[in-house]
């Protein structure tokens, strides 16, 4: 699957968000191993440089761990994964808000909105198996 | 810093192609050098290859001003056809192994195989596709410190672009090799990028980090490249 990158932001910073999100979907287990930077460059088609750039953060943000010779690792802290989960949720609200905040909806429009969130986010959670 | 151009120009009759142009290119990165036809990329790529000089300025690759000493560690992928069209694609490359040091001809096989090129059809009959491809094997069967890529992929249909890109990012040593590559699609080549350079009339009007650029502009590199075109 090929990532959908905007070319208006840095590439690096966009590149670092998908390993989160995917840590935190569970594609990337706690304490799993990552593709290699060749592999994820040729994936994303970002060149390798910027991808080992990425793993250099990531892990200097105590997200993924190294072992020499063996490659990158999410990190075993499960606390660490879910404090991302929560950021990224709180970043997709926050997106959320300030489109929906600029639409001028009266209170019955909000209301719906609000319910329809309600129900959705508590489907969501009945599915849930993290 | 592995390549190293200082103050280079270039007449023509009639026309100054570089008009002092300066930069240094570290060892294991990805440079772009973008610019609209004109702008003097090519011109530039010919001097770095040592296939024609400058009027003026110096350049140089690992140290050492080009020449016959850099074109041995030097893949030159010009943007025409520089094979013999009369040959078949394998004698092409056994005549190019005498010349490049640490020539693998098993590691031309692999390419040729992975980028579907058959080894015994004359170069001449190769569509504009398989001749990108048979420039990205001359690239990445030798351990070329510099690879110099002049509009890799233009007019190139979408699968042989991802193959090739697919080829290169396999293939790139990175850390050990550079590669600079130009163009003027510059949505082509958005995110292959470490680092670009944006020339216009034979002069540098702008480089750095795509990513702080993209950072500072709150754009993309192809709109600074309209920007800067406009």
């Amino acid at each position: 699957m090929k990532v959908k990158l905007d070319p208006t932001r840095p590439i690096y910073i966009q590149i670092m968000e998908e390993i989160k999100k995917r840590a935190v979907r569970g594609q990337y287990k706690s304490g799993e191993k990552l593709p290699s930077v060749r592999e994820l460059a040729r994936e994303t088609e970002v060149n390798p440089n910027t991808i080992a750039r990425v793993y250099m953060e990531l892990e200097r943000d105590g997200f993924i761990f190294t072992r020499r010779g063996q490659g990158s690792f999410v990190t075993e802290d499960t606390t660490r994964v879910a404090e991302e989960r929560i950021r990224l949720a709180d970043d997709a609200a926050e997106r959320f808000l300030r489109e929906i905040g600029g639409l001028n909806l009266n209170a019955d429009v909000r209301k719906k909105i609000i319910d329809r969130i309600g129900i959705e986010l508590s489907d969501n959670a009945e599915n849930e198996n993290i | 810093m592995l390549v190293q151009v200082n103050d280079i120009r270039k007449k023509y009759p009639g026309i100054w192609a570089l008009n002092g142009v300066s930069f240094g290119v570290e060892k294991g990165k990805v440079l772009g050098v973008l610019g609209e036809n004109g702008a003097g990329k090519s011109t530039l790529f010919r001097i770095l290859a040592s296939i024609t000089r400058p009027t003026n300025g110096t350049a140089t690759v690992m140290g050492k001003p080009v020449g016959y000493e850099t074109r041995k560690v030097t893949a030159f992928l010009p943007e025409v056809n520089p094979f013999y069209g009369w040959m078949r694609v394998m004698e092409q490359l056994e005549f190019l192994a005498e010349f490049y040091p640490g020539w693998d001809m098993d590691k031309s096989r692999e390419l040729m195989s992975f980028l579907s090129i058959e080894d015994n059809v004359k170069i001449g009959t190769l569509s504009k596709g398989q001749q990108a491809k048979l420039k990205i094997v001359f690239a990445f069967s030798w351990p070329a410190e510099l690879v110099l890529m002049d509009e890799p992929l233009g007019g190139i249909d979408p699968p042989a672009r991802n193959r090739i890109i697919n080829t290169l990012f396999g293939e790139f040593r990175f850390g050990e090799q550079t590669i600079i590559m130009s163009t003027h699609m510059v949505s082509e080549v958005e995110e292959l990028l470490e680092d670009v350079i944006y020339m216009k009339k034979g002069k540098i009007v702008l480089s750095g980090s795509a990513d702080k650029l993209r950072e500072e502009k709150g754009t993309s590199l192809v709109g600074i490249f309209e920007e800067i075109a406009g």
